[in-house]
């Protein structure tokens, strides 16, 4: 289903050994209480996980929670995987504990933003709809 | 004289701030702490008419503790600093260690890295991009052994937030003393061994709670005989806060787990006051100084009448509640990071107010990185200011006998029992995670939370307000990751071609048959440990007999 015809679908996943869910938790009910079809995957998935959830679910956007400083091997190893199975046309995100240097590296690799502590969840929000309005 | 304040309180309410209010409305209709408490315009003794000193505060070092566990507190000894640190491998936190001792850290305290808090080695798949990043990787006692190289475990105290697998931590630690020739009854320190507040909060678990209680009654059973210097346990109140639970919920949670903990030793067979003066707590110290303090305080009042009344202990150092404080990660902003020393400060002082037994205070950094080493420095001087020049340290309790905070002292009890007698309805705290209702409670107080910021009702400088565009981050201390890993594996793989493998096998042979029968596991894996077993091996033949935790995911 696209976003254009129903909800937005959301998968929110905690890769890696990490299980500080709490930035989890609080984005997958604040994109639910905006009106999106949230999935969470629960903790301690693997890239291979989270891809296969994803494609299952058919979901629009991937929401990555990551505070244990692994990101610069989950999301590319997420974004290769997305581009095995042909399914580039997802809209991947995340949040948690990551330095700005790291930030226009995983930009390039293709992870559309990251949100750091203090975002607010509105300003996720609102960066998922207007990124989905288009499509 | 409570009624003639009564009433003369009534009479400035309508001829003062009535009028004043008119001309000048209040900034809110609500003032609330950061738990979202209501707080009124004023105390006076009328909030208070209850309060016998003798009964409900009492001296310092006497029953219920309001005022302080020891006689002379600060006077006497300052609290520890104990700055938590650790990451890549054992050598480079060896260094910092030793960096931090010589600039005037009087303990230490240990961070593992995610696969060693899981009992994964660092050559195990799930270890790829964690190995040595938030925290240090420890594979065997040869790691454990670098780690301590040249630091007297005889004088140095030494904490270790390790809690799955603590069992196997504590026995390295134990050989190494051996090792420098220090008896295990004269080393000191603590393991944070709090399983329970892994499920509720910080989900680092392996096994399920059952055999994971028996794991912990082990330990205390066999602490109390070999280290008794050793504190067992360190019921957590910090992850419960930084998941977002309010200060009444760490507060209520945290001491309903240390109930689960001495039954547990009970019903194991143990004499309460044998393990219990070895148990100790650890609570986060977040911005609301009054509330954190009037925190503090009842938990020593509440956790003394449970250890006497309920559990009938004898000895008075089985009724101190002791404690270790975090200043709160969680109030950290990635925003405008300098300003994380002025809550890093009024969090720490709030710990100092409230009679913490040792404070480790944040650095600046930690929103975005593991500490680097400036930030580090300053975060310890931070309590060193504190400490020897603010004053705080001069009397004890100096927030005693405020209308304000004596009167939140004893709502913050209130509450607090309100919960833990809910949670004993439901049959303890094991029953109570089962159900999911501490995980429920701290989820519904987080999104509160969040939703206050998002509405501003509750203001967050540099996130919500005050915002400004800022210059580039300075370099954090960075950790790739692979590099560590590769380290780790060239020793795991150098160590397994010259340890007596016939050994490791016999001693894990032994560990699986206690843990399939009902000995005290200690010895086994402290023989274990010292012919060089990996901590991933061990952990494996507990998992095989024990299964691992499941947890019921809901948001």
């Amino acid at each position: 289903m696209s976003p254009s015809k129903g909800k937005i679908r959301v998968l929110i996943a905690k890769p890696g050994l990490d299980g500080h869910d709490r930035g989890a938790k609080i984005i997958a009910r604040a994109f639910r209480d905006a009106g999106m079809e949230v999935i969470y995957t629960g903790l301690r998935q693997t890239p291979e996980q989270i891809v296969t959830a994803a494609i299952q679910e058919d979901v629009d956007v991937i929401g990555i929670s990551i505070l244990s400083g692994a990101h610069l091997y989950i999301f590319p190893r997420i974004i290769e995987l997305l581009k095995e199975k042909g399914a580039t046309d997802m809209l991947v995100i995340g949040g948690g504990i990551i330095p700005e240097i790291d930030i226009p590296k995983l930009k390039q690799m293709g992870v559309a933003e990251i949100f750091t502590p203090g975002t607010l969840t509105s300003n996720a929000i609102e960066f998922v709809k207007e990124k989905l309005q288009g499509k | 004289m409570n009624d003639s304040i009564k009433k003369e309180k009534e009479r400035w309410k309508n001829k003062m701030v009535d009028s004043a209010v008119k001309r000048y409305p209040e900034r809110k209709e609500l003032f609330t702490t950061v738990s979202g408490k209501p707080i009124k315009d004023l105390y006076t003794p009328a909030d208070i008419p209850e309060i016998d000193y003798l009964k409900k505060l009492s001296f310092p070092g006497m029953y219920p503790f309001t005022r302080g566990i020891k006689a002379t507190m600060y006077r006497g000894r300052l609290w520890t600093m104990r700055q938590f640190s650790g990451f890549a491998t054992a050598e480079e936190s060896n260094r910092r260690y030793r960096l931090l001792l010589e600039r005037g850290q009087t303990g230490l305290s240990v961070a593992f890295d995610l696969p060693t808090l899981m009992g994964y080695d660092s050559d195990h798949l799930l270890a790829i991009g964690e190995v040595g990043k938030c925290g240090v990787a420890v594979d065997s006692l040869q790691d454990m052994e670098t780690l301590f190289d040249g630091i007297p475990l005889g004088k140095v105290t030494t904490s270790m937030t390790i809690n799955a697998p603590a069992a196997i931590l504590l026995a390295m630690y134990i050989a190494v003393a051996e090792k420098q020739g220090v008896k295990p009854d004269h080393i000191g320190g603590t393991v944070q061994n709090d399983i329970l507040k892994e499920y509720i909060a910080q989900k680092e678990w392996i096994f399920p709670p059952l055999p994971s209680m028996r794991i912990i009654t082990d330990m205390f059973a066999y602490c109390s005989k070999e280290i008794p210097r050793w504190n067992t346990i360190s019921i957590s109140g910090y992850h419960i806060r930084e998941a977002g639970a309010t200060a009444v919920q760490e507060l209520a949670f945290t001491l309903a787990n240390g109930i689960a903990y001495v039954q547990a030793g009970i019903d194991a067979g143990l004499e309460v006051d044998e393990f219990a003066p070895r148990l100790s707590f650890f609570f986060n110290s977040h911005n609301d100084l009054f509330e954190e303090v009037a925190k503090f305080r009842a938990a020593r009042r509440i956790w003394a009448k449970v250890m006497k009344e309920r559990f009938k202990a004898k000895k008075e150092r089985s009724w101190w509640l002791r404690f270790h404080t975090q200043t709160a990660g969680c109030s950290l902003t990635a925003q405008q990071i300098e300003n994380n020393i002025v809550r890093v400060t009024i969090q720490a002082l709030a710990g100092i107010l409230g009679g913490t037994q040792s404070l480790h205070t944040n650095s600046k950094d930690e929103a975005l990185a593991v500490p680097a080493e400036e930030a580090a420095t300053t975060a310890l001087r931070t309590q060193q200011i504190l400490a020897y020049e603010s004053g705080v340290a001069n009397t004890i309790d100096p927030l005693g006998g405020s209308y304000f905070v004596e009167k939140l002292t004893d709502e913050m009890e209130e509450e607090a029992w309100g919960y833990i007698n809910k949670i004993d309805e439901m049959g303890g705290m094991i029953a109570a995670i089962e159900r999911g209702f501490p995980q429920k409670e701290i989820m519904e107080a987080a999104y509160r939370y969040q939703q206050a910021i998002e509405k501003k009702e509750k203001i967050i400088v540099g996130v919500n307000k005050f915002l400004m565009e800022e210059e580039e981050q300075p370099p954090f201390l960075m950790i790739d990751s692979e590099v560590e890993r590769a380290k780790q594996i060239k020793k795991l793989q150098a160590l397994r071609s010259k340890r007596n493998n016939s050994k490791v096998k016999e001693c894990l042979k032994r560990l699986r048959l206690a843990a399939r029968g009902k000995e005290n596991l200690m010895p086994f894996i402290l023989e274990s440990v010292k012919v060089y077993t990996f901590l991933g091996e061990i952990v494996d033949v507990l998992r095989e007999e024990f299964g691992e935790y499941q947890e019921p995911s809901v948001f």
